[in-house]
């Protein structure tokens, strides 16, 4: 348009090269809430033919029983444990590592070719597809460790997968810190590791907390490394109890004992050809999203009253 | 000079260069005499912050900064450029009040009990008493005596400014730098703040940057004019502004370049 406007006599023109320039709006956001739309629909259609087909099985005998060739009487009691006691593993190793590699990438690391390696490195560990993990895991837990296929090998192996996770939102967290708030608590005469704990892992917190749980919520629903590593499929006793009544209260044969997981379990109950199983493996199929999406949910919740707390 | 003043610190042929080469500052020497407040003015960009920043080791906290020469602390004729003093020593004798205003999110009380935190005090009676010492040398007791526990961002701007202040005083620094600590304040807000820094000078030294001539004529004792990372003049800060002996500076002041 070489026509210049803003003259009074050209409102017209203005009103009419408006209207032209909001309809790009319109036509963005009718775009934007036709994709989000369906994505929404399709993730609630899932989920409901997982909870419509597997309605018959949700009640509470389907927690405490075993597995059973008789899919009326069969729960899964040894999956869900056996997912919690991995999940413990997974959350005490990746946890403190995954924060600790952060915070001494961001704050300690000396910028560099060194550190850009590093960087690079755990980017790309978040796209390594987990079977791989798995395989890793095969190699290094089970065969060279002598680990076994035990909880304590899957839950390293989930763990593995999660570290990028919790890395990068851990660096991402801190990086949200700004620097005038970094410099003030040195300028007191605060020595790093004092401005470390006392400042950006306090503010970092909420970022840290949310890429915890969706590390873990990743963490519950994968299958792949844990078949890799030889999870069982069908297992009718739990682990020995981690907690006990008599001193010193806590026992670790748990980590040795062989177990499945929800995924798994599910797995195992598709493949049967009775279509009794497919009911059973569709409610562990609505269980499992249930709970990430309690888990994420978590994690927003726990961001948002974080965040608040906390301005600059 | 008549008065016979007592030198708190001075850098002598005091050069700076960021770690991207930049030669920031360029054989300054400038004198800080003890209980008085000695202004940096010059235009954006002249290196008075960079010099204010050197004299708490801020430049430290980034890699590939270097200085040259040097700034003595007296009376222990420290050398607080020196390698070998920590930058955390400086800092604990040196603290300083930034441009925007900066409190922790944590409570009033605990930003002004952090610089004594860090040095590892943690008996609670002394802490309640240099918290409220050091509110009241900031003016800002009366204020906020009854919500120590609010947090900090829920006070306003010149109130946070003056927190900031009451936390770099609750250490009893032996100087105390401020940059531009007015420049995001309102009017009425920078009239508190100044008038805080003339009760402060009867305890400490203070070096101030500012954009504002008018308040380095108000307040300051001394004034530097810096341009382009060199000092141009050095002086009582009325002869400054009343027959500077450089053109350069007068141009400056009397507004004709700038």
């Amino acid at each position: 348009m070489s026509k210049i406007i803003g003259h009074e006599d050209n409102i017209n023109a203005i009103r009419a090269l408006i209207k032209k320039h909001k309809k790009n709006d319109r036509i963005f956001s009718y775009i934007g809430l036709f994709v989000i739309g369906s994505l929404a629909i399709a993730l609630l259609v899932l989920f409901l033919d997982l909870v419509i087909d597997g309605y018959p099985k949700m009640n509470l005998e389907f927690f405490s029983n075993f597995p059973s060739r008789k899919p009326e009487g069969a729960g899964i009691l040894s999956a869900w444990v056996g997912s919690a006691l991995v999940l413990i593993v997974t959350f005490f190793v990746a946890v403190p590592m995954g924060v600790a590699s952060g915070i001494y990438l961001e704050e300690y690391a000396k910028k560099g070719w060194f550190a850009d390696l590093i960087e690079i490195n755990v980017a790309n560990l978040a796209g390594v597809p987990s079977i791989i993990y798995g395989l890793l895991a095969l190699g290094l837990f089970v065969y060279e460790f002598g680990l076994g296929q035990s909880i304590l090998t899957a839950g390293l192996t989930l763990s593995l997968l999660m570290l990028p996770i919790v890395i990068v939102a851990t660096r991402e967290a801190i990086r949200a810190i700004p620097v005038h708030i970094r410099e003030a608590a040195y300028a007191v005469g605060a020595t790093k590791w004092q401005v470390t704990l006392h400042h950006v892992l306090q503010y970092a917190m909420g970022g840290v907390l949310t890429g915890i749980i969706i590390g873990m919520a990743r963490a519950i629903g994968e299958t792949a490394p844990v078949i890799t590593i030889g999870a069982l499929t069908f297992i009718a006793f739990l682990p020995p109890t981690p907690v006990s009544d008599v001193a010193p209260f806590i026992n670790f044969a748990w980590l040795e004992a062989g177990f499945t997981v929800l995924p798994i379990q599910m797995f195992n109950w598709i493949s049967r050809p009775e279509h009794a199983f497919h009911i059973n493996a569709a409610a562990t199929g609505a269980v499992i999203i249930i709970l990430t999406l309690l888990m994420n949910g978590i994690a927003i919740k726990l961001r948002y009253s974080i965040r608040k707390k906390i301005k600059w | 000079m008549a008065r016979k003043e007592i030198l708190k610190a001075e850098s002598k042929n005091f050069n700076f260069h960021y770690a991207d080469g930049t030669h920031a500052l360029k054989d300054i020497n400038i004198p800080l005499y003890e209980k008085k407040i000695t202004a940096l003015i010059g235009p954006s960009g002249c290196g008075k912050s960079t010099f204010l920043r050197s004299f708490n080791r801020m430049h430290d906290l980034y890699a590939g900064n270097k200085y040259d020469g040097e700034i003595i602390l007296h009376p222990d004729d420290t050398n607080i450029l020196d390698k070998k003093v920590d930058p955390i020593e400086v800092r604990m004798r040196i603290s300083m009040v930034f441009q925007k205003p900066n409190p922790f999110p944590k409570s009033i009380y605990e930003n002004v009990a952090y610089g004594l935190r860090v040095r590892g005090e943690h008996n609670k009676r002394l802490l309640d008493d240099k918290v409220e010492e050091a509110l009241k040398g900031a003016s800002l007791w009366n204020e906020v005596k009854d919500r120590l526990q609010d947090l900090a961002y829920n006070l306003s701007g010149g109130q946070q400014q003056r927190l900031c202040i009451a936390r770099a005083l609750a250490t009893d620094p032996e100087i105390m730098l401020f940059d531009e600590p007015t420049s995001a304040l309102d009017p009425i807000a920078t009239v508190n703040i100044e008038e805080l820094m003339s009760e402060l000078k009867k305890k400490l030294t203070i070096l101030i940057v500012t954009h504002n001539m008018q308040q380095a004529a108000r307040i300051s004792d001394y004034t530097a004019y810096m341009y382009l990372g060199e000092m141009i003049e050095f002086d009582e800060t009325d002869t400054i502004f009343t027959k500077p002996s450089k053109k350069a500076t007068e141009d400056y002041i009397t507004g004709k370049f700038g």
